[in-house]
């Protein structure tokens, strides 16, 4: 069985050998692709030294889109699963085969930290927005998600092959691919990890963003989503 | 209206109409968005040269002050332009999105020759010495 290590990357060369060494140090038989989304400090040096193959994207794309390239790759060269991992040290690689063993009975997993309290902290505004949207997919999906916006996921084939064309590219694009997958009719589990905070770089959210892009999240839920009927015959004009 | 605000919008429709079809002939302008444009020349061109067509019209549609009118047509016709530039927009970046993609499948895994590590070099495969150290596209980013 091949697995990936896809690691989005944006101006993280401060954090990514840290995150490198660890992957090392606790899954060395997992080929880690970096996507380096238009970074100007060197993170696909940084990268590269680190062992990794580094796909750099000509401008920056956001996490989404960055992530669509990791899965397009994955696919190509033909990995039967691949996990997510973030680039900022965040993600803690002991808890990798927690993430793994899980998917043995799904095709996709997401490593919650608030499954179970173990600890990890976030500010009042957004916990009321993680809640909230807690809800909502709840009530999308049909199951219970204690944590629909993390990075922290593993996917089978099927899916990575799926989510190569598919993959949602704004903001939070974590929760879409989520409700994107279980109404494809994937079966999607939790499994509670533990999580760091972040170690270096600055976390992107500054509020006025943050609330447009609740807000276009919101809209994209109950509208249906691109994955809905639109999207799919919406793509038939285009390149891919 | 007077005679005098009509000669100006007279006037104005007529540079309108050259100005677009210049842009258009120097490449500038899209023809398929120049048929909105000269459209609109058009609207104002019939609306200029037919003093009471607007006032007539608001009449018949009940509006009592007929500026009004104008007004409103405009602001529609405005939405409907902005509408479609959402669109295109849309679809332009999933374009380019798609596009940045294939670039960086096609250029390939980032291969660092350069002696910027602490190792020395070894000795790359000819013809494949691609540093990557350029700040490419980063105007862009």
């Amino acid at each position: 069985m091949r697995t990936a290590v896809i690691i989005p990357a944006f101006d993280e060369a401060d954090a990514l050998p840290a995150v490198l060494a660890d992957l090392a140090a606790h899954v060395p038989d997992h080929e880690v692709i970096v996507v380096d989304d238009g970074s100007t400090d060197g993170t696909h040096l940084v990268a590269v030294a680190g062992g990794a193959t580094c796909l750099r994207l000509p401008f920056n794309l956001g996490i989404g889109g960055a992530l669509r390239l990791g899965f397009r790759h994955a696919v190509r060269e033909g990995y039967d699963r691949a996990y997510q991992f973030d680039a900022d040290g965040q993600h803690d690689a002991t808890q990798i085969p927690t993430l793994l063993a899980a998917l043995d009975d799904a095709d996709m997993v997401i490593g919650s930290r608030f499954a179970t309290d173990r600890g990890y902290r976030v500010g009042r505004s957004r916990g009321v927005a993680m809640a909230l949207l807690r809800r909502l997919v709840g009530a999308i999906s049909g199951q219970r998600f204690t944590d629909t916006s993390s990075g922290f996921r593993a996917f089978r084939r099927p899916v990575l092959e799926f989510f190569a064309t598919e993959y949602p590219m704004e903001y939070m694009e974590s929760v879409e691919a989520l409700v994107l997958a279980v109404r494809h009719g994937f079966t999607v589990h939790e499994v509670p990890v533990t999580m760091r905070d972040r170690s270096a770089g600055t976390a992107s959210n500054r509020n006025l963003r943050l609330v447009y892009h609740f807000v276009r999240l919101l809209i994209v839920l109950l509208a249906g989503g691109p994955g809905g009927r639109s999207r799919r015959t919406g793509r038939k004009g285009t390149s891919r | 209206m007077t005679g005098q605000t009509h000669a100006l919008l007279a006037g104005l429709t007529v540079v309108a109409v050259l100005v677009i079809i210049r842009l258009v002939r120097r490449g500038a302008l899209k023809a398929k968005y120049s048929v909105l444009w000269l459209t609109v020349g058009l609207v104002l061109a019939v609306a200029a040269s037919v003093p009471t067509l607007l006032d007539r019209l608001a009449d018949r549609l009940g509006i009592w002050y007929q500026p009004t009118l104008f007004l409103l047509l405009a602001i529609g016709f405005l939405l409907l332009v902005a509408m479609h530039f959402s669109y295109e927009l849309s679809r332009l970046e999933k374009r380019v999105r798609a596009l940045a993609e294939e670039l960086a499948l096609l250029r390939g895994p980032v291969e660092v020759d350069a002696p910027r590590t602490p190792e020395p070099p070894e000795p790359g495969p000819i013809g494949r010495d691609r540093t990557d150290g350029e700040p490419d596209g980063r105007e862009l980013a």
